[in-house]
């Protein structure tokens, strides 16, 4: 055996998952202490620490890219962005979180610590080459996110959900394995930069493991065809928990995913098409399938679904124009989160009294009870659509350059033709908002608490700033690359 | 490690045996949580489909079909199944816990009863 000698640890890159799951450690004590106070106390902790991480993580944002603990932890500028991302969407839906589960009346302090190293869990998927620590990281986020999507015990809906979620994730999560351990048998490493530039062995081995890691990592980015849990457990679990998972989860398995298939170069040929084609059908079936729900929460799942598509769609084409830092994919999951957990932190103010119903009807009458919420609504799907003055548009704008650019000329019409099918949902529910309530019962929604104003104006800040600074954004995270497509988006976001 | 693999070399079992159990045992798990309907049964199956990951990280670290340095290979690969044993564990408490509160709540854990929400 050789000697083992004790890799040097660069702590600064490992910091930010640290600082999370300490927090999430000092949180849960606190709940242990003070079983029946109030939460605030919690709230507060909790976003100190990830006020904490936000920090540390944006001083690390010029530093060089690099490697620790045997490459098992990789520190580059998407990892980093994402990692921001992951931090951010807690940070939103940890704000909204305590006033919703207080009007819900399920305000356990357990969510918080449990959002923390859900998101934490993330963050480890989101920097690693190792497919082991990529592995670990799934689980940590999805074991804890099981936890949080039953946590409305009474609700049998949530329940229900919860071992949806649970049962299909296993199951996903075995395929992930599966394709784990035949990568293992093909290079001997469970290191995607192990990966040989000539592969000389059994390429069939290879062949398995891509097709079944994309199975369960496209479980986790909500892609169809393995997108079934998805508007179920979205209409089921707690509107935070949505929010949360529609943003977070996705995050990371679309960061984790480009690392894997990137490293799988060699293949391409056999992966590419397969791609291609799961963001066709995603595209068609999240724009399609919503317009006949009823639940806006459902709407939603399949516009996640949509949202995948199209963040696969930006993969390719980056992933083809060589770009290392996938600008538009990530550019496009900044925009996209901020606006999915706005939109669910806006629905969420219909919860009252234990009660929560979230079809359109139940919207009905909220520009009345609460215009802030309302116009927030507004102002998110706009984003979602793609309107002009919104962030999202500019996302979509620099998915549709890139996908011209390395000429997927026909999932560039396919997009543009679900963004505009996909328009109509989203105005029927920024029009349920603002239909009068003839309802037998007016539903009054409960005076907005400090948390939920706070998360509202925070992300329509971020929907508005996104847009009008979209060009540097975008730089940041390509890495001041100058690049046709951000030199378009440049001019056009100083118009 | 390997030193006493070749005292019984007529007796080693070949890694294509191994690696088309473990692809059984993979299918029999999959079809199990496609037609199974008690929750905890369903549950079983996908154990199984991990331990058939197991089997073949086992098999892959025992016979070493590549270059390079192999004890550190072989290594890896017994390491990645301690894992996958301690997460699947982990998936075990979370599960049951979710099926015993369900069956609290309705008394019943028949999943095609299960059709609180649709569109």
């Amino acid at each position: 055996m050789t000697e083992a000698t004790m890799p040097a640890i660069e702590w600064a890159m490992i910091m930010p998952v640290i600082i999370m799951m300490l927090t999430g450690c000092v949180a849960l004590i606190i709940e242990m202490f003070w079983p029946k106070q109030n939460n605030n106390l919690i709230v507060g902790v909790t976003l100190a620490g990830l006020g904490w991480t936000a920090f540390n993580l944006i001083g690390q944002l010029g530093s060089p890219a690099g490697e620790t603990l045997n490459g098992l932890v990789v520190r580059d500028t998407m990892g980093l962005v994402t990692q921001l991302v992951l931090v951010g969407v807690t940070f939103l839906t940890v704000l909204f979180s305590e006033p919703y589960m207080r009007q819900k009346k399920i305000a356990f302090g357990e969510f918080y610590p449990l959002a923390l190293w859900s998101a934490a869990g993330g963050m480890i998927m989101a920097t690693s080459h190792n497919l082991l620590m990529i592995f670990l990281g799934l689980e940590v986020l999805s074991i804890a996110l099981y936890c949080m999507a039953g946590l409305s015990r009474q609700e049998h809906k949530s329940e229900e959900s919860a071992l949806k979620y649970f049962l299909l994730g296993a199951f996903a999560s075995a395929f992930l394995l599966y394709g784990i351990a035949m990568f293992f048998g093909a290079t001997g490493s469970l290191h995607l930069s192990n990966m040989p530039d000539h592969f000389h062995g059994e390429e069939n081995l290879l062949v398995i493991s891509i097709i079944m890691m994309l199975v369960g990592l496209g479980f986790k980015l909500a892609l169809a065809p393995f997108h079934q849990w998805t508007p179920d457990v979205y209409q089921g679990a707690p509107t935070n928990v949505t929010a949360f998972m529609a943003t977070a989860s996705k995050a990371a398995a679309l960061v984790a995913a480009i690392r894997v298939l990137s490293s799988f170069a060699i293949i391409e040929i056999y992966w590419q098409p397969l791609l291609v084609a799961i963001a066709v059908l995603s595209m068609a079936i999240g724009s399609l399938s919503a317009l006949v729900q009823k639940d806006v929460k459902r709407v939603l799942g399949y516009s996640s679904i949509a949202n995948a598509g199209y963040l696969v769609v930006a993969f390719l084409a980056d992933y083809e124009l060589g770009d290392p830092n996938f600008t538009s994919a990530i550019f496009y999951l900044v925009v996209y989160s901020i606006a999915t957990v706005g939109a669910f932190a806006a629905i969420s103010i219909v919860a009252k009294n234990g009660k929560e119903g979230t079809r359109f009807e139940d919207l009905y009458g909220m520009w009345k009870n609460s215009p802030l919420a309302a116009g927030a609504l507004v102002v998110f799907m706009a984003s979602l659509i793609g309107i002009p003055p919104a962030a999202g548009f500019f996302g979509k704008l620099l998915i549709f350059q890139s996908a011209l650019e390395a000429e997927f000329t026909t999932l560039a019409i396919i997009l543009a033709a679900a963004s505009v099918a996909s328009a109509f949902y989203y105005l029927r529910i920024m029009h349920a908002a603002f239909v009068e309530n003839q309802g037998p019962i007016p539903t009054q929604a409960a005076p907005m608490k400090f948390g939920l104003k706070a998360a509202l104006m925070i992300c329509i800040a971020g929907t508005v700033i996104f847009a009008v600074t979209a060009g540097k954004v975008s730089q940041t995270i390509s890495g001041d690359q100058p690049e046709t497509a951000i030199s378009v988006m440049n001019t056009t976001g100083e118009v | 490690m390997m030193s006493f693999a070749p005292m019984i070399a007529e007796a080693v079992v070949p890694l294509t045996n191994y690696l088309v159990l473990s692809a059984l045992m993979f299918v029999i798990g999959a079809v199990g949580v496609g037609v199974r309907k008690n929750p905890v049964v369903v549950f079983m199956c996908i154990e199984l489909m991990l331990n058939a990951v197991n089997l073949t990280f086992l098999a892959f670290a025992k016979h070493l079909p590549f270059h390079g340095d192999v004890a550190q290979a072989a290594t890896t690969g017994q390491i990645m199944v301690v894992f996958v044993m301690a997460v699947a564990a982990a998936e075990v408490a979370v599960g049951l816990g979710i099926i015993m509160a369900i069956f609290r709540l309705r008394n019943e854990v028949d999943i095609d009863d299960m059709s609180e929400m649709g569109g």
